[in-house]
């Protein structure tokens, strides 16, 4: 786990583990119960500057770089999704109106969501549109104010607690992305509630109703707005979900190594059961290979490797389904255990299912990963 | 900006498209030859290998349609800097 990291890197990797077993650990099924993280947990990642630690200082950051970010990703990831989840869509929030907003728009929002002053959601899926999000039908049109925005996103993070948003929508039939404020008029958030997994992640439908936004809001208009703005973005959650499934797939291990050791069954304890032993072997296998993946597209971000987003794309892929497959194999050897809000396992196996469909369906991947690969040449 | 520069940025798009050979003003967009994702990694390459960041202020695919453009686009950029 600590092979092939700096001094600098482990110290953090431990201070981030030390994070996780202490503030993240001991929550994060009561979280996942209420279906909301508690505002104390967000104030000590803002004050830890975890928020967007990948901002520059001045910005609320503290210019961590790619590998120590996916070092963080994957404890937070083992901690708590919901928490691995806010921390990435901040990321992608503040970001985005970073680096292609306005200089006045990144004053405003980039220190603000960096420093945990206001939450930022990132808006572009739709009730109909998911995998196809180039296509939503959310439109906006000029007025003597600014714009005007009307239509509906769904599966909003954190919406709920949000205080700003970027919102993709249509504009002259092309796509366009917009600052819009939570106390706008005509903005209203619906929660959605009872969801498999990532349940403290406060989502939200958020019914965007003539909403009004002066024209300094505009952060991008035109194909890029797709292209390069929202891609992006993806692109920087998608490396922090595939760290984040390492997290969970370790905690997934963690939990199924102790229980092994300690529960008996026929007289000895499970640890001892080749069925067991068998079932820990693909897991711990299924964790390091995972890890592997995602340390490699984190030194190629770091160094902006050419081939950094496709290396990206297949560690998502990789780490995602791995995830998914350790947590079913860490309830099917807690047994009845397994299913209990008692344990972790339950709620790592229904988060797991959520790392393969957020930032690109495991099917999307399935085609993209092709597509780049076959491109080159 | 000049012939390595354009030679630098065709070898990349060359890389990334299921074709040959490639003029220098051709839209790649047009023909077909490239995916959602292709802007972004056009974006990081031209960044990491030209030293200039791509802001805000730059996003017009006009930019990025062809080799000559994207070439037009680092020389002001480095211009600028």
């Amino acid at each position: 786990m600590l092979h092939g990291l700096t001094t600098d890197q482990r110290d953090n990797l431990l201070a981030f583990a030390r994070f996780t077993d202490e503030h993240l650990l001991p929550h994060a099924n009561t979280w996942d119960h209420q279906e909301r993280l508690d505002d104390s947990i967000i104030a000590e990642l803002a004050a830890a500057h975890r928020l967007v630690p990948t901002l520059p200082v001045e910005a609320g950051g503290t210019g961590m770089d790619a590998v120590t970010y996916g070092l963080l990703s994957e404890e937070l990831g083992r901690g708590c999704g919901s928490v691995r989840n806010l921390v990435a869509v901040q990321g992608m929030v503040a970001h985005a109106i970073l680096r292609w907003g306005s200089k006045t728009l990144a004053d405003r929002w980039a220190p603000a969501i960096g420093t945990g002053s206001v939450i930022g959601s990132f808006a572009l899926t739709e009730p109909e549109v998911g995998s196809d999000a180039r296509n939503g039908t959310t439109t906006a049109r000029r007025v003597l104010d600014g714009y005007e925005i009307t239509g509906r996103k769904k599966w909003i993070s954190f919406a709920q607690r949000a205080g700003v948003f970027l919102v993709f929508a249509r504009l002259d039939d092309d796509p366009a992305a917009f600052i819009v404020e939570r106390d706008s008029p005509g903005l209203s958030v619906s929660p959605i509630n009872g969801l498999l997994g990532l349940r403290a992640s406060e989502l939200g439908e958020v019914h965007l109703d003539s909403v009004v936004v002066p024209e300094s809001n505009l952060l991008s208009h035109g194909r890029l707005t797709f292209d390069l703005v929202a891609t992006s973005s993806l692109d920087y959650g998608r490396y922090s979900t595939a760290y984040g499934s390492v997290g969970l797939a370790q905690g997934c291990l963690d939990a199924s190594l102790e229980y092994a050791r300690n529960r008996v069954q026929f007289d000895v304890p499970l640890a001892e059961h080749q069925l067991v032993q068998q079932a820990l072997t693909e897991m711990v296998t299924s964790v390091e290979a995972a890890r592997l993946l995602c340390r490699q597209a984190g030194q190629m971000r770091a160094s902006s490797h050419r081939d950094a987003i496709r290396q990206t794309l297949i560690a998502k892929y990789f780490a995602s389904r791995a995830g998914f497959e350790v947590a079913a194999s860490a309830v099917q050897i807690h047994g009845a255990n397994g299913v209990s809000a008692d344990y972790p396992v339950q709620r790592y196996l229904r988060d797991a299912k959520i790392q393969e469909i957020i930032e690109g369906t495991s099917q999307i991947q399935q085609v993209q990963i092709a597509d780049l690969t076959l491109a080159r040449t | 900006m000049g012939a390595d520069s354009k030679a630098r940025i065709r070898e990349f798009v060359l890389d990334n498209i299921p074709e040959t050979e490639l003029a220098d003003d051709d839209d790649i967009f047009e023909r077909g030859l490239v995916r959602s994702m292709f802007v972004m990694q056009l974006v990081v390459f031209v960044e990491q290998e030209f030293g200039v960041q791509i802001t805000g202020d730059d996003l017009r695919f006009d930019h990025f349609r062809s080799v000559d453009r994207v070439d037009e686009l680092v020389a002001r950029k480095l211009a600028s800097v």
